[in-house]
């Protein structure tokens, strides 16, 4: 039997090594390899340059506002305004010349309003969309199944994710701003859009996850005498834990980054309004109107509040993927 | 309402187990124990005895079983008795799995799965409206094909039973785990680390950690389908004298396709065989015959099993 590959079978030391190393291979087919491995190393780079230009841009000219020790602490600079920013020289405000703008003392840099009202948002949508949105997928995966009931909101939630944001903002601006009035601009308002948005996001990711967990689990569990929602909350949720963290934080993040459904029901302050009730403002409200407003110093407060909702959501995004590990490995 | 009292001597062993399954009762299922207490420990050693003799946990009448619009399996009657071991053989795809999963009705947790005919345990028709399935399913354990341990520590496998039934008391927890894992033959292997998590033992722990979980709820009845079939030759051994002390206290119905397992540890094996449908390409599962295992094995009655038995079908 040896003797009709003898080649192979007698392969020792340096011969083995070159085979298996590929040397074995005809010229065209390493030629191929090496244009495909190029060819794709060349696309990741294409993908990958707006990002770190981005990111770049981002930092570059971010930095000096968040580095600014009163970034974090001190109430927007009045300059937001477009009457202030926009008929006005910089320098005859005081604010140094262009190129040092973000850098002049006369002016102190402050975020703090739109970090809070950040927050106060995203927390609020959370509170809100995540355990109604892993409620409905325990109900959508453990009870409905593929009833018409299930295959309905299952719909729904499709539509709902494809839904432009701003249709969010729109609605509870029709149905939560205009009969309150004057007082129906609130981080709660912007709280509600937001939910709306994360609500089909959870709902879906959860229902993912529970489709991961076994069936066998839930049969062992059926097994000994337990209800479905005891076998949901004891064993089914539990094994999807991980899972429905993670993508309940990611639809965090993306909630936080949103501008169009906040900027119609939140309102305007330049001053810390740690409430649900009241105007408030956003980063990504704030990244719109400050760049709406235009002027040098204003452009920095824009880009100083997009680092900072990078970092945020960085930071989230870290959460998220920790939270998954620790689930695993435990 | 209140006044209503299982214990009253005047009460059949039917009507307290009716009320106990349809979910009146808060008894535990230690409390509704079979009425095995007439039988002397000669009589339990199985193989010889007629199974008339002894009091019938179930009874089928009939039972027919559809999926969807498949009917899976038709007209199976049969009786199953306490303190016995019976088994399952067919070949695949003949309905064992889809019976014994009628025996603690497990198919309705299967879309489409039905019912019909008579199944009744101690007397009471267990697809009957008033039958609470999660209180049939306390009562009749399961152990399945794969090993289905729970991604949790094996304490915590081991007490899940116990803690849906509603004990919270650590130190009766620790006694029913011990006591469980000292049946299931796990003990001594694990005793040093109940903490551990389940899914770190080997197959054939887990399978006895399993069967661990489904004793640790006392249950009269436990049903296993094929329990060795993903282990060695060794754990299978382990396994089948695990049943075989086990049945003392339990009745067991078993599915294998091991016909020397079920020669080894069965009183009574049922055989099951499939006939072509002639609307279609889908089977029809059916009982061929049921019998006292060494009459089956030695002269069966029917040509099929004959067959069967010696290797030359299925
Ligand atoms: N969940 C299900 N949905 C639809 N049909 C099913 C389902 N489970 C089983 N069946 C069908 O019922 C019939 C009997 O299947 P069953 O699993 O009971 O056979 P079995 O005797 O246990 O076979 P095996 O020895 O291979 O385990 C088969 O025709 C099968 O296709
Ligand atoms: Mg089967």
């Amino acid at each position: 039997m040896s003797a009709t590959i003898p080649a192979r079978s007698t392969q020792t030391g340096p011969d083995m090594q070159e085979a298996l190393r590929g040397g074995t291979l005809s010229g065209g087919r390493k030629a191929k390899n090496h244009v495909a491995s190029g060819l794709m190393v060349l696309a990741f780079l294409a993908a990958a340059i707006p990002l770190v230009v981005m990111g770049a841009s981002v930092v570059s000219q971010g930095y000096r506002a968040v580095l600014s020790g009163s970034w974090w602490t001190q109430p927007i600079p009045e300059t937001g305004r477009s009457d202030l920013a926009n008929n006005q020289n910089l320098s005859d405000l005081g604010f140094g010349t262009p190129s040092d703008a973000g850098a002049s003392s006369s002016v102190v840099l402050g975020m703090a309003p739109a970090i809070v009202g950040t927050l106060l948002t995203v927390l609020g949508a959370a509170a809100l969309a995540i355990p109604l949105g892993i409620m409905g997928a325990v109900y959508l995966h453990e009870y409905g199944k593929n009833n018409w009931l299930a295959k309905f909101i299952r719909f729904m939630a499709d539509v709902m994710t494809g839904v432009p944001s701003v249709v969010m903002g729109v609605f509870i601006y029709t149905i939560w701003v205009l009969p309150r009035g004057v007082d129906g601009k609130s981080a709660w308002a912007a709280a509600l859009a937001l939910a709306c948005l994360m609500l089909p996001i959870v709902v879906r990711s959860t229902e993912e996850m529970l489709r991961l967990v076994p069936d066998n689990l839930r049969e062992a569990s059926a097994a000994l005498g337990t209800h479905t929602w005891k076998t949901t909350v004891k064993v089914v949720l539990p094994a999807a834990i991980a899972g429905i963290t993670s993508g309940s934080l990611l639809a965090v993040a993306r909630a936080a980054g949103e501008t169009a459904p906040v900027v119609f029901v939140i309102g305007f302050v330049t001053t810390v309004n740690a409430s649900f009730s009241g105007a408030n403002t956003t980063l990504s409200a704030q990244i719109y109107g400050q760049q709406q407003a235009g002027g040098v110093l204003a452009q920095d407060l824009a880009w100083g509040a997009a680092l900072t909702l990078v970092i945020i959501v960085l930071a989230l995004t870290l959460i998220a993927r920790r939270i998954s590990r620790r689930f695993e490995l435990s | 309402m209140t006044t209503y009292d299982h214990n009253d001597d005047t009460q059949t062993t039917t009507d307290s187990t009716a009320a106990a399954i349809s979910g009146e009762a808060v008894t535990m299922p230690m409390q509704l124990a079979p009425p095995s207490a007439g039988i002397d420990s000669a009589e339990r050693q199985g193989n010889a005895v007629e199974p008339e003799s002894l009091p019938k946990v179930f009874n089928l009448e009939e039972l027919q079983v559809y999926y969807g619009s498949h009917h899976a399996v038709r007209d199976v009657s049969m009786a199953v008795c306490a303190n016995q071991i019976t088994a399952f053989i067919g070949p695949s795809g003949c309905g064992k799995t889809t019976v014994l999963r009628c025996f603690n009705r497990m198919n309705d947790l299967i879309a489409g799965a039905r019912v019909e005919g008579l199944l009744a345990y101690h007397g009471v028709d267990l697809y009957s409206a008033e039958v609470n399935p999660v209180e049939v399913r306390r009562r009749i354990g399961m152990v399945f094909q794969k090993p289905n341990p729970f991604p949790k520590s094996i304490y915590e496998n081991v007490a899940y039973g116990p803690r849906i039934a509603g004990i919270k008391k650590k130190s009766e927890l620790d006694d029913i785990v011990e006591r469980s894992l000292v049946q299931a033959a796990l003990w001594e292997e694990v005793k040093n680390r109940l903490k551990a998590s389940a899914l770190g033992m080997s197959g054939g722990q887990q399978q006895r950690l399993c069967i661990a979980r489904a004793v640790a709820v006392s249950p009269e009845v436990i049903l296993m389908d094929e329990p060795c079939s993903a282990l060695d030759p060794i754990a299978t051994s382990r396994i089948e004298d695990l049943m075989l002390e086990l049945k003392s206290e339990f009745t067991i119905v078993i599915v294998t396709h091991n016909m020397q397992q079920a020669a080894r540890v069965s009183d009574v094996t049922a055989f099951y065989s499939t006939e072509v449908n002639p609307d279609g390409d889908l089977r029809t599962g059916l009982l061929v015959e049921m019998a006292p295992t060494v009459d089956i094995f030695s002269n069966p009655s029917d040509e099929l099993t004959e067959q069967y038995i010696s290797g030359r079908f299925g």
